[in-house]
């Protein structure tokens, strides 16, 4: 497979393809770790008694493709763990019970690894279950030979996504709810600004069967904040995930909605602009944390400490333990989100290839610890080690950053997550129906109606 | 979430009944003989009707002013301006307390002296209202007449049974405390913005209810008075009006203060017990209860304009929107116009007093001034202070307006580095390829002073590039708006400029 090469000659260093093909190998690891056979489910994190998260599933969807092009997993098999998950969700009750796994097609936020019911109480939530979604396409993009294995899977893929009632989200206005709970309704989470739905948008538009209206997507891009900071012009958003996860699946270089043609932007430039904005926060490092500099930054959402407040440079600094940091207006308590730097690899690699070496030095005997890790923080040194140590790391991975580095080295290396889901009708409707023009859009087959 | 029911003093009623201010309402006044007919006829003395009475007396127009309580109404005697000296005790302990951040040693003992910073407050009520005093306005020609006032026709009031006629008259009566319909609330007590300042001995625990303006800056300053201070809110952020980072930057500043926040919350009852009061929350289907010393609430307002008989002189109104005005304040009485927080949607001071003065143009000098030119900036004096004026993002965008937005965090200011006041931004809104301002955000320990320069160049139509040629004194925190108008003047350089200027160089 050629690797993806828009770099400036000096940015790429000989052995960094080696460097990547180790870090997205050992991220993959994570989803052969961490499932339940019986139902195909993911577990959110490796930690101990951890529940899946759907999104991650939606991740593990996507990386089995990758997968199989890496040769890490047969096809055979990423197909049969590919089936197990979707045969699980199209049996799931969709009653809305407190005890259930979803209704109206999405599915609650966290289910229990063996039942697949719903756990800790949470909420039906439409963004993870786009992300579930977007993850059951790209698989059903991929595994295109007719198997009966094969295209079983990709018939599920369809009935789940033709099921989901997106309509029905759209309770309070034309923009989209944040979610549901069976004891309380609709939440109501003020979901302003931009944020990483652009994604849940379009496939909610490209649905053949309980489409978003077309005002939906306009609804919520009326929340846009187009700012000048630290000498870049963005759509704000602070935390780095919210600029990265769309486009883990879609290829949104030079392509554009009204608001990016009024701004003469992409959202892929956006990103790029976004990830610069981000080191110039950590260059600045208002706060004095350890170790933030040109070569060292990223804050997203993710693990951090939850130690006791401790004195940085003359004040007082609290530890926030899992947060949404962002900049410039923080949360900030000097953790750095490592999964998240890399992630930005595709729009930055000149910058973020940098960083990811220092990174891969923090934690000494462990290569990759400190870019698999939630976060680290070298502010919050535990009191009993030594002024050298690396500082705080979160304890072991989660499931979601490890499915963003897998399919984002991937989309650096061969664009393959992009080239599959250019392939899915219901996105190219999606984006068109989302006011999307130009670029690979105007050459990308149109569905036939079904 | 459970306190016991504390052992300290406070008592709900621990407030004595409150002292009457000297000026704002003199004892033993006798109402003046009644001059009829009156050019203009005042109802309210707050700020706007004060303004509206002056200003019509110092133009030589017959004045009569009704105050049915006390001259100043709400701002100088229940809101704003004694929540303001609060406030600024407030933040001395949160200063004192946090004085190692300055490199300066905390005191070893810091004892709140409630009492002190209330009676400060009472003073300087006082002293502010001196100018207002009813012996004052009759010298300054206007008529103050203590009482209720009730029209009685489309050209007369009755103020305690005596008839006043007037040829124009203005509503100026602003608004009362609106109480949240919680079950058993009436029966377990609260206290309103309007009774917490008679309080001599601070409430061990409160809860505030409502996360607006009034509700944050109290509930902050409980929290640094040292009372332990929970608010719920229904809504996911505080000050519903205001962009996210803000409100987002003031929660933050409210959990650092050791405020017990509660958003997306609803209030769904009270019970006295004990000596204190159980409250029941429900978040999101999950219930949850606390028991409370004090309740504070009715942050909430309602226009005042019951008991006006406004259907005798033909003025249409709206029990939650208010008194109904054209843009020149005219009601659908064209004799009677209406000023301030009682017909208008900005229930702030200095929009009561620029309406009153409009009103009184438009009502005595065939003026034509419309309430829609004009630019109101506000503040919400939390620490820090959130600061607006002109149009919000999205209202700009629902008005298909391109818009581009400069923003300077203040930790890229040098002078709020120098004072350890880092927290908050200054953001100014142009119209996307223009350096016409069409609003701003500040964010910020003196918000409300910076907010001022914007609305400035606002209605002086000075664009923000021209405000980058405007050399600032340094260091101030003003600067922000010097590198905001200097990130705008170098986005609109032009690209054939800057070649031609490296062609030079290269020459």
């Amino acid at each position: 497979m050629a690797t993806h090469s828009t770099l400036p000659g000096d940015a790429v260093q000989a052995d960094d393809d080696a460097m990547l093909e180790r870090l997205q190998h050992a991220a993959f690891g994570y989803f052969s770790r961490h499932w339940n056979p019986a139902n195909g489910l993911v577990a959110d994190t490796s930690r101990p008694d951890s529940h899946s998260s759907i999104a991650v599933v939606g991740f593990a969807l996507s990386a089995y493709p990758v997968a199989v092009e890496r040769g890490w997993l047969t096809r055979e098999e990423a197909v049969l763990r590919g089936l197990a998950a979707l045969r699980f969700f199209w049996h799931s009750d969709q009653s809305g019970t407190p005890e259930s796994t979803g209704r109206n097609g999405f599915y609650f936020h966290f289910l229990h690894m063996d039942s697949g019911t719903r756990a800790w109480r949470s909420e039906l939530s439409l963004i993870d279950s786009a992300l579930l979604l977007a993850g059951m396409l790209t698989a059903a993009a991929y595994f295109d030979a007719p198997t009966p294995d094969e295209a079983e899977l990709r018939q599920l893929a369809d009935d789940i996504y033709r099921r989901a009632d997106w309509r029905w989200a759209q309770h309070d206005g034309a923009a989209v709810v944040h979610g549901w709970k069976p004891e309380s309704g609709f939440l109501n989470y003020g979901w302003e600004g931009y944020s990483e739905a652009i994604l849940l948008y379009v496939l909610g538009l490209g649905s053949p069967t309980h489409p978003l209206t077309e005002d939906s997507f306009e609804a919520w891009t009326a929340t846009y904040q187009w700012e000048n900071l630290y000498g870049e012009d963005f759509l704000y958003a602070g935390p780095l995930f919210i600029h990265q996860f769309s486009h883990a699946w879609i290829d949104f270089r030079g392509i554009r909605d009204r608001f990016m043609r009024e701004k003469r932007c992409d959202y892929f430039e956006n990103s790029r602009r976004a990830t610069y904005v981000q080191r110039e926060y950590a260059i600045r490092n208002p706060r004095s944390f350890v170790g933030f500099d040109a070569d060292c930054w990223g804050l997203s959402a993710g693990d951090g400490p939850s130690v006791k407040p401790r004195r940085v440079a003359g004040r007082r600094q609290a530890f926030y333990g899992y947060a949404a940091r962002g900049v410039p207006w923080g949360p900030d308590d000097g953790t750095i989100s490592g999964p998240s730097t890399l992630a930005s690899l595709v729009f930055a690699p000149e910058i973020v290839l940098p960083a990811v070496r220092q990174l891969l030095t923090r934690v000494a005997g462990e290569e990759g610890r400190a870019v698999h890790a939630s976060g680290v923080n070298a502010t919050a040194r535990a009191a009993a080690t030594s002024a050298k140590a690396a500082g705080w790391v979160s304890e072991g991975e989660f499931g979601l950053d490890q499915g963003m580095i897998v399919l984002m080295i991937e989309n650096f290396r061969s664009g393959l997550l992009w080239q599959l889901t250019r392939s899915c009708p219901c996105i190219g409707t999606g984006l068109r129906r989302a006011g999307f023009r130009g670029g690979w859009l105007a050459s990308a087959t149109r569905p036939t109606r079904a | 979430m459970r306190l016991a029911p504390s052992t300290s003093p406070y008592h709900p009623d621990a407030g004595l009944p409150r002292e009457r201010n000297p000026n704002a309402r003199p004892h033993g006044w006798q109402n003046p003989t009644a001059r009829s007919p009156y050019d203009l006829l005042v109802i309210g003395a707050g700020p706007g009707g004060l303004v509206a009475a002056r200003v019509a007396a110092a133009a030589g127009a017959q004045v009569a002013l009704i105050e049915g309580h006390e001259i100043g109404g709400n701002c100088l005697n229940d809101g704003c301006l004694p929540s303001k000296t609060i406030i600024r005790s407030a933040q001395l302990y949160a200063e004192m307390r946090n004085a190692e951040n300055f490199g300066v040693a905390s005191p070893p003992e810091m004892p709140v002296d409630f009492a002190a910073a209330m009676e400060r407050m009472r003073r300087i009520r006082v002293r502010l209202s001196r100018i207002d005093s009813a012996a004052h306005l009759t010298a300054e020609g206007v008529a103050v007449h203590f009482g209720l006032a009730r029209f009685v026709g489309p050209d007369a009031v009755d103020v305690d049974g005596v008839r006043l006629r007037f040829k124009k008259a203005l509503i100026a009566t602003g608004t009362r405390a609106q109480l949240p319909e919680i079950d058993g609330l009436a029966e377990a007590g609260y206290i309103t913005n309007e009774k917490v300042f008679n309080l001599r001995v601070p409430p061990p625990s409160v809860l505030v209810i409502g996360g607006g303006p009034l509700g944050c800056e109290l509930a902050q300053a409980f929290a640094r008075f040292g009372t332990r201070t929970l608010i719920a809110h229904s809504e996911p952020l505080f000050l519903p009006k205001e962009e996210r980072d803000a409100a987002q930057m003031v929660s933050e500043a409210l959990a650092r203060d050791g405020v017990e926040i509660h958003l997306n919350c609803n209030v769904v009852s009270v019970r006295r017990e004990g000596g204190g009061k159980r409250v029941k929350m429900m978040v999101e289907g999950n219930l949850s209860t606390t028991v409370v010393d004090e309740i504070l609430t009715g942050i909430g307002r309602l226009p005042a304009v019951q008991g006006l008989d406004l259907e005798k002189a033909g003025v249409a109104y709206d029990v939650d929107a208010g008194i109904r005005v054209d843009d020149f304040l005219r009601t659908s009485n064209p004799r009677i116009y209406a000023a301030g927080d009682v017909c208008l949607e900005h229930q702030f001071t200095n929009t009561a007093e620029a309406s009153a003065r409009m009103a009184v143009r438009n009502a005595l000098f065939l003026g034509r001034q419309r309430m829609s030119a004009l630019t109101v900036p506000w503040c919400t004096y939390t620490d820090p202070q959130v600061a607006h004026v002109g149009l919000y993002v999205k209202q700009a965008r629902e008005l298909d307006i391109p818009v581009k937005t400069f923003t300077v965090p203040m930790h890229d200011v040098d002078r709020a580095i120098a004072d350890g006041e880092e927290d908050g931004f200054v953001k100014i809104h142009v119209r996307e390829g223009t350096d016409r301002i069409l609003g701003a955000t500040i964010v910020g320990r003196h918000a409300g002073e910076l907010i001022n320069h914007v609305a400035l160049a606002m209605v002086a139509r000075i664009g923000l590039r021209q405000l980058a040629g405007v050399v600032h004194a340094y260091p101030t925190q003003g600067d922000a708006i010097r590198q905001a108008a200097q990130a705008c003047a170098s986005s609109l350089a032009s690209p054939l400029r800057a070649w031609l200027q490296r062609l030079w160089l290269r020459r």
